[in-house]
């Protein structure tokens, strides 16, 4: 009998996309409970005591928390047939490396330019394409960034295209100007179900941003 | 089996992540070069083989580089999975809960320890400290769930956590002999305390695990060259 499969999550959260990805990628059923982050539940603080973030996934009553940690015990729980990470060895290193690339540069990156405004702003912004240009790069004229199938790096990434349309709206810019492959890249991924699924509105996610952005700069 | 000349370690003996690959290439006795790389003057090769972030450690095998020193302990395990022990748990819950601890490890303990030497007037040092023990009294209570009484966080042999934590042991010395601390207390973290004396007696981790004067020496060149002021 399968173990019940839980998701502690919020919906414009990028982390939370990727383990939402994750399992409709491997089809496993979930029950999905949005958090509310100004008043957490008491589920979420007794399952993530060290960091109190969401995404959280409970399977079986026991958790995995952190986004890519999570989508790694995804991919070793379920549906071998299908694996999100490359089997060679050597290719599973770039695969993490890459992923571990979007964490540590464009999530950065992006961190900086959300609250920045005037000159600040601007240095964010160049900043912020330069990470992608770098995984523009990576991805070459490949489909996805494993090759043919959609994988564990794409999967880290393509949260990042729902955020787009608010950054480009809110810092004055056009992303698809300066990465055309990459928005190409996103597009294609956005033609998957698992994807397509988990993604909020592009709309939706801008008013989000606007209302996050205008208190951030209030403080 | 590796041929000769096959694996290489770019790297720097101070380094406390250099030292994660070699113990995980000294735990399946692969032999390797260690290409010492001098402090304040990136080689050629390292900006070739990681020009993302240009720094150490690379392992290359057969000249081809994988970055990030987790990330090169897990390729080491994969590439070398039936000689000597396995360094990741084979159960994915368990691989998940070892990953969580390094990572914390790596974006919240570590920091906190570095964050001592850097905090500024007496208030922020004690905040600091307090932080580095809280810390340790969280990875003690990891170590008693995760080891399960066994001597290691991988069970019966050194693995994946132990590596992740064990790697700093050198630099929390220098911290503890620099500020008159004790924050590895056999009192406080009884479990932690022991395990460290263990790790550092490892056949795989001896001859890697610099001396904590060498390592205390080489602290204070640092702090030097930070603080003097910037050639004209």
């Amino acid at each position: 009998m399968a173990e019940e499969v839980i998701l502690l999550d919020f919906w414009p959260s990028m982390f939370g996309m990727r383990a939402r990805i994750a399992l409709r990628e491997k089809g496993v059923e979930f029950d999905m409970r949005e958090e509310d982050l100004s008043n957490k539940s008491p589920l979420l603080l007794k399952m993530n005591p060290v960091h109190k973030k969401i995404p959280v996934l409970i399977h079986g009553g026991k958790p995995v928390c952190e986004s890519l940690i999570i989508v790694q015990y995804i991919d070793e729980t379920w549906g071998h047939e299908s694996p999100l990470l490359p089997s060679d060895p050597y290719e599973r290193a770039r695969a993490r490396f890459w992923a571990d690339y979007v964490d540590k540069k464009i999530y950065l990156a992006l961190r900086t330019l959300r609250p920045s405004t005037g000159e600040a702003q601007e240095a964010a912004k160049k900043e912020y394409i330069e990470s992608l240009k770098v995984m523009e790069g990576e991805l070459g004229d490949k489909a996805y960034f494993g090759g043919e199938r959609f994988g564990y790096v794409d999967v880290s990434l393509i949260p990042f295209y729902s955020w787009f349309y608010g950054l480009e709206v809110l810092a004055n810019f056009s992303i698809k100007e300066e990465c055309p492959k990459l928005v190409a890249w996103a597009e294609r991924c956005m033609q998957r179900e698992s994807v397509a699924k988990s993604l909020p509105d592009q709309y939706k996610l801008y008013e989000y941003l606007l209302e996050r952005t205008k208190k951030l700069q209030a403080q | 089996m590796a041929k000769a000349g096959e694996v290489k370690v770019i790297g720097g003996w101070p380094s406390p992540f250099v030292m994660r690959p070699r113990i995980a290439l000294n735990l399946k006795g692969v032999e390797y070069e260690l290409l010492e790389e001098k402090f304040g003057a990136k080689s050629e090769l390292l900006l070739r083989s990681n020009p993302v972030h240009k720094k150490i450690p690379v392992f290359l095998h057969a000249d081809r580089p994988v970055c990030e020193s987790l990330i090169i302990v897990q390729y080491i395990d994969e590439t070398w999975p039936s000689t000597g022990p396995s360094i990741l748990p084979s159960d994915p819950y368990d691989r998940a809960t070892a990953r969580f601890w390094a990572a914390y490890i790596d974006e919240k303990w570590f920091p906190s320890m570095t964050g001592i030497a850097r905090a500024q007037g007496e208030e922020a040092k004690k905040a600091a400290i307090d932080q580095v023990v809280e810390g340790l009294f969280l990875l003690e209570d990891a170590f008693g769930k995760i080891s399960k009484g066994k001597p290691f966080f991988g069970g019966d042999t050194i693995g994946f956590l132990d590596i992740a934590l064990g790697c700093f042991l050198g630099w929390l010395r220098v911290t503890e002999k620099t500020h008159g601390l004790k924050l590895l207390d056999e009192a406080k973290v009884p479990g932690l305390a022991k395990w460290a004396e263990r790790f550092c007696a490892d056949d795989a981790v001896k001859g890697v695990m610099p001396e904590t004067e060498k390592l205390a020496e080489f602290a204070k060149l640092i702090m030097a060259k930070f603080k003097a002021p910037p050639p004209q």
